[in-house]
């Protein structure tokens, strides 16, 4: 089971709730997803009411409330966002993101390094949105991040993995939990992710774009599955030419005649 | 160290694995713990020069055609413990000698005459005769004459090692021997070295301590190699994801029979070697492979451009055997006497670049 900072998790999608026509729908959604972590962006939370339409519909018996930064161009900004985060919810979970450019909404490297460290030593739980940057992967788990969440793609654009290189080497070497966040376009992006090894993957526009938003949510939550399941049996490994089921025909191999019975 | 799974999991793990393990393996990107399980076990063995062959192809993308080269400098051969195998044994009645820094410093200009730039400082266990303070001194002294300086020597703590690395010590090398610890106690029954979990801790303190490159290792012929293998492979995983800043070296020092010495346990023939070898680079491209001059000359010239990426030559196990090579006293007893230039020439002949200086330690304060 996924594992974050002592708390596990039966479901390895994360949603956003983002975009969705009403909080009716969402709820639906959030059912069919299975998904037990939900991201909102406090920017959109009515801090003033407490019954805020968002915050009823995710049952926090079940599901983790995800606070997001979504907004903050800079550290000082996203510090600003956590603490009223954690006022607001009482949750000290936080997913960290720091997007300086609204055009592209990339994350901001620097910035979040520094966010992370500080928000770490005030006692969030942080999930930094990052690039798919395994140096500043590795950065934030030094500085106490509880996992990474790298962009499969812009934010938005449903492009799929296109990262998926850098990816491969992220979740080679991080030893917190990886996330795939952003980018992710149909559930056989999903399934990709997990097969690859991810730990978990995050999922808003694709659902919330749907014509069916509940259908597609039960989608994504089968194509993680099958992809966890695929990553865990192991797949076949794949070869740049064609190999014939015995290996000893037609192999690349070297001249061992120098080897001694020694 | 967690996570280090008892090691007769770890030769279940092994031998389970298939020859279908052991093809997936090979044509893996990331064969991960399990890969190089099915690469260590008996049902590669048919598949070894493919092995051989992937592992040239990922050595030559990693390191390109280099090998780069070293030199042991033997300190002392004082020893407070009692590994049944080792020459320097507190119970073998030899010649005890430990060199004066002047005396150090006059072996390390014979090797920086022959051309090493990359010395290893080697000695037995005994902090009374060697200790902290003495290798940060020599350290001191030798710095500004060689590129890289490392250590093999007793265990430290973590100050211990973080005093040296600010002298210019920049790797340490300390070898498990054998991870069967059921073995690993009659094997080192006196002494220090007795705590297997100690000596077991030693690379992470040496790690958090900001060494450039940690070594570990296995003494084959004390246990089943396969599983020392994986054991290795296990060991590995858990420093990279703890030190993702340093580099990681394996050796592989293989005990063989002679005359009045300690028989080897387990026979670890070439052929298992090159297995051993050729698994572990391919379960990490990034990890240096050392071969020492205990192997023959034939081995090591084959072997070449395979997957191993550093030798020592011209090496004398005993200490001041530089200055004296009428001297006794040697640790083990070498099987490849060549110079460093014959063994630079060999290197050359196999289109490899023979590489004295990988870093400089003026490069650090």
């Amino acid at each position: 089971m996924l594992k974050i900072a002592d708390t596990t998790f039966r479901s390895r999608l994360f949603l956003g709730t983002g975009k969705f026509g009403s909080t009716a729908i969402l709820k639906e959604v959030i059912e069919a997803s299975e998904s037990e972590m939900i991201t909102v962006a406090l920017r959109r939370v009515d801090l003033s009411n407490p019954k805020d339409d968002i915050m009823s519909v995710i049952d926090q018996d079940r599901c983790i409330f995800l606070p997001n930064t979504s907004g903050a161009r800079n550290s000082n900004e996203a510090i600003r966002l956590a603490r009223l985060a954690k006022a607001v919810s009482g949750s000290r979970w936080l997913k960290l993101e720091v997007t300086p450019d609204p055009r592209t909404l990339l994350p901001d490297p620097a910035e979040t390094l520094i966010a992370t460290k500080k928000l770490v030593e005030e006692g969030f739980i942080v999930l930094p949105y990052i690039n798919a940057d395994p140096i500043l992967a590795l950065r934030l788990q030094d500085v106490g991040a509880a996992a990474v969440m790298p962009l499969g793609s812009p934010i938005g654009t449903n492009q799929g993995i296109l990262t998926a290189f850098q990816i491969g080497i992220i979740i080679e070497q991080a030893s917190v939990p990886v996330v795939i966040d952003a980018g992710i376009g149909a559930p056989s992006h999903a399934a990709q992710a997990m097969e690859m090894g991810a730990d978990a993957v995050l999922v808003n526009t694709a659902v919330a774009s749907s014509k069916n938003p509940v259908a597609m949510a039960g989608a994504f939550a089968q194509a993680v599955r099958a992809g966890r399941t695929a990553y865990e049996a192991g797949l076949g490994g794949k070869s740049n030419q064609a190999r014939p089921s015995s290996p000893k025909n037609g192999a690349i191999t070297e001249d061992l005649s120098f080897l001694q019975r020694r | 160290m967690k996570a280090l799974p008892e090691f007769s999991s770890i030769q279940e793990q092994i031998q389970y694995c298939s020859e279908a393990d052991v093809y997936r393996a090979l044509n893996s990107p990331n064969p991960g713990l399990s890969g190089l399980a099915a690469l260590l076990s008996s049902a590669a063995e048919h598949f070894l020069p493919a092995m051989a062959a992937r592992s040239r192809e990922l050595t030559l993308q990693r390191f390109g055609r280099t090998t780069q080269l070293y030199a042991p400098l033997y300190l002392s051969n004082f020893c407070t413990n009692q590994c049944v195998y080792c020459g320097f044994s507190a119970a073998n009645r030899i010649e005890r000698r430990v060199l004066s820094l002047d005396e150090a410093e006059a072996e390390a200009a014979i090797l920086k005459e022959r051309g090493f730039s990359h010395v290893l400082l080697v000695a037995g266990e005994a902090d009374a005769v060697l200790g902290v303070a003495y290798l940060e001194d020599l350290a001191r002294r030798l710095r500004s004459q060689f590129a890289a300086v490392s250590i093999e020597v007793q265990p430290l703590a973590e100050e211990g090692y973080r005093r040296l690395f600010h002298a210019g010590i920049t790797g340490v090398a300390v070898y498990q021997e054998t991870y069967d610890r059921k073995l690993y106690g009659p094997l080192h029954p006196s002494g220090r070295k007795k705590d297997f979990d100690y000596r077991l801790d030693t690379p992470r303190r040496a790690g958090a301590a900001g060494m450039r490159e940690i070594g570990i290792g296995a003494l084959l012929g004390l246990s089943d190699w396969r599983a020392e293998g994986l054991a290795l492979g296990y060991h590995l995983d858990f420093l990279r994801r703890s030190f993702w800043q340093t580099a990681f070296t394996v050796s592989f020092p293989r005990l063989r029979p002679a005359a009045g010495t300690f028989a080897p346990l387990t026979e670890v023939s070439e052929k298992n070697l090159s297995q051993l070898i050729f698994a572990l680079r391919i379960f990490d491209p990034d990890v240096g492979l050392i071969i020492s001059t205990r192997e023959e000359a034939a081995f090591r010239d084959g072997m070449l451009g395979l997957g191993p990426t550093r030798y020592s030559a011209g090496s004398c196990t005993a200490p001041g055997g530089y200055t004296h090579p009428e001297l006794e006293g040697e640790q083990f007893s070498v099987g490849d006497h060549r110079s460093l230039s014959e063994m630079a020439a060999v290197i050359k002949d196999k289109g490899l670049d023979p590489v004295y200086k990988d870093w400089d330690t003026t490069f650090q304060h």
